[in-house]
């Protein structure tokens, strides 16, 4: 609450500072959340790079070794590198994630925002079909439509959005649904302006908030449900590096080379924790902002 | 005689109730000249804030205007198609509201909004809209104009926030201005330096102005002539210090004698409160809607229409009953019972 209400004459500085000043003022948890979400991207990204060894290369030297300087989280049973395929696996999960939780986003939130605003039959339409939707359990959804379009990433590309929009909606229509009573909103009439301004300009930023708080939680179940796919092997298919395949492979060396599954899993917990913390820090910067 | 700037006519706004429409206003009728302020005072229910957004054609759902003219410039707004109520909204009528924190938008930079206003409904570009939002805030009084351009709603205060809403309302220069209590959020300090900004702007502008609260005090102290509103009617009307000292009709004089004082050893009078309740939207009283309360009632009071009657130059009242007339000014009248 650094800059809350200040009266007149007695504001402490310029709005204007500079980047790091502002990355002062965030609430701890998300600096820290931005630190480790921010490594671990990182090494996903420049992964071809960080790792040391390619992510299906294999030594038949060196089966089973535990943790070293060499294999940082030891090899597996056909001696690749698990390090080098987590940062790999690493890579795809989020880019994946990232595209399934955000590309949706924005149209299930207008969709959402304009059936709160207009209500009638509109909200009606969007509102069963949302229904629909969340009635169905979520994982049995993706599961059906992996088994319609057959195993790999296509149905998890396609099962996700085609569930994931409907609580968007649903939640952008509840906020539009108090949003559109807001004494701001009767001002945008009052000044003449057009329902689309008032509605994109001036409804769908306030809207969007807690949709983008809800989306980090969203990613993490993505990542999980991902993993799991990939594990249960209606993901991923082997033997692209994906980390909840590489918690399969691991899994029947677990009494013998705990390391196979263990260190990914832990790296997937930690990009889990990493980014809760940033969607936490958002939510509560929202209600300092006085938004409700 | 110049027609006047703003005609009400008649205006009845109802709501759908259970069992049939309720009437919220039922029958108002009010004229606001060109430059001149008008009060519209009352208990809150009595319809004011209806009244002053039917101008608007913004009475919200499910109500509507059910009967009666708007007439602005001698131009019938109820007859204006969706363009030109556009229009007439962004530039000839300007609005200012009770809650200033609220009006704003939470995530929008101040000096957006007062661009975006500039840009939308003067067709300014980029540039020239940023500087006539920063000189709208100087004229507006807010100190440092150019670092609160950025500020938050959330890190000014209140009297700073209804200064940026005047800011907004007043940037296409219109030639009304509806304030719905302007000043109740604010603490008195900064209640009298919004007064007089609008006072400000009224005279730089020639603005007039129709202004709504239910405190006496804010009405003195602003308006040229006052219109007195109870259970949907206007009950009496005239001007200012007419209202003020020779209240024609029993609810104005209770509502003014209901003010607490200072007497002149500096004790706080508390004076006599209205005994009951306004009256309910369902309920339906026959005759004057004020004779379940009033102390003069009479058994036809309940016979008579509530129609404003001329009582002196520029007063009416819709009291036939008449208690007060030639009763003096209401000192003497307070005068006279202390002695007593």
């Amino acid at each position: 609450m650094s800059a809350a209400t200040v009266d007149a004459g007695t504001l402490p500085r310029p709005r204007r500072r500079g980047v790091w000043r502002r990355i002062k003022g965030w609430p701890m948890s998300i600096k820290v959340g931005v630190g480790i979400v921010g490594v671990l991207a990182l090494a996903a990204l420049l992964a071809p790079l960080v790792a040391p060894f390619g992510p299906n290369e294999i030594d038949p030297f060196a089966l089973l070794q535990s943790p070293s300087g060499r294999h940082l989280f030891g090899t597996d049973d056909t001696g690749r590198d698990v390090f080098s395929r987590t940062l790999y696996g690493l890579r795809l999960d989020l880019g994946l994630c990232l595209l399934v939780t955000f590309v949706p986003l924005p149209f299930a939130i207008v969709v959402g925002a304009l059936a709160g605003y207009f209500g009638g039959w509109l909200d009606m339409i969007v509102s069963r079909l949302a229904d629909v939707m969340i009635s169905f359990p979520f994982i049995v959804l993706v599961m059906a439509v992996v088994a319609i379009v057959g195993p790999g990433v296509k149905g998890f590309l396609i099962g996700v959005p085609l569930a994931a929009w409907a609580l968007y909606a649903r939640l952008a229509r509840a906020e539009m649904l108090i949003v559109r009573e807001q004494p701001y909103m009767l001002a945008t009439t009052a000044l003449g302006y057009s329902k689309w301004r008032a509605i994109f300009k001036h409804g769908l930023p306030n809207v969007a908030r807690p949709c983008l708080v809800y989306s980090t939680i969203d990613l993490i179940g993505n990542l999980i449900l991902l993993a799991g796919l990939s594990y249960l092997g209606f993901g991923v298919q082997p033997p692209t590096a994906e980390l909840g395949g590489i918690i399969a492979d691991g899994q029947g060396y677990l009494l013998t080379a705990w390391w196979i599954s263990t260190l990914p899993g832990l790296v997937l917990v930690l990009l889990g924790v990493g980014i809760g913390l940033i969607g936490e820090g958002i939510s509560d910067r929202g209600l300092e902002r006085g938004g409700r | 005689m110049t027609p006047p700037l703003l005609e009400i006519e008649a205006l009845r706004i109802e709501f759908p109730g259970e069992d049939g429409q309720l009437v919220a206003v039922k029958g108002v009728d009010l004229a606001v000249e060109p430059g001149e302020v008008v009060g519209l005072v009352g208990e809150s229910g009595s319809g004011k804030s209806l009244t002053c957004r039917a101008v608007m054609r913004m009475v919200p759902e499910p109500g509507s205007i059910a009967a009666g003219a708007v007439r602005f410039d001698g131009q019938d707004v109820m007859a204006l198609d969706k363009k030109r109520l556009r229009d007439f909204r962004a530039h000839s009528v300007g609005m200012i509201y009770q809650n200033p924190f609220g009006s704003l938008n939470p995530v929008l930079r101040v000096g957006a909004q007062i661009a975006e206003t500039l840009k939308v409904n003067r067709g300014m570009g980029r540039e020239a809209a940023r500087k006539e939002a920063v000189a709208l805030l100087d004229r507006v009084g807010i100190e440092d104009p150019e670092r609160r351009y950025r500020a938050y709603p959330h890190e000014l205060s209140g009297g700073m926030c209804q200064r940026v809403m005047i800011a907004i309302a007043t940037a296409s220069s219109p030639r009304l201005m509806l304030a719905d209590e302007p000043t109740t959020a604010l603490d008195v300090t900064t209640q009298a330096q919004i007064l007089k900004l609008l006072a400000q702007m009224r005279a730089e502008e020639g603005m007039a102005m129709l202004l709504v609260s239910h405190d006496f005090g804010v009405i003195a102290q602003a308006c040229d002539r006052v219109a007195v509103m109870y259970g949907g009617h206007i009950v009496e009307t005239g001007p200012v210090e007419t209202i003020y000292h020779e209240p024609e009709h029993p609810y104005t004089r209770a509502l003014l004698n209901s003010v607490p004082e200072l007497d002149s050893a500096g004790n706080v009078r508390r004076r006599a409160a209205l005994a009951g309740h306004p009256p309910e939207l369902s309920e339906v009283i026959p005759g004057c809607v004020f004779a379940p309360r009033c102390e003069h009632a009479r058994q036809d009071c309940a016979g008579i229409a509530m129609r404003l009657e001329r009582v002196g130059p520029d007063h009416e009242s819709a009291c036939p009953v008449r208690p007060y007339a030639g009763a003096g000014a209401r000192g003497a009248a307070k005068a006279a019972r202390v002695e007593a």
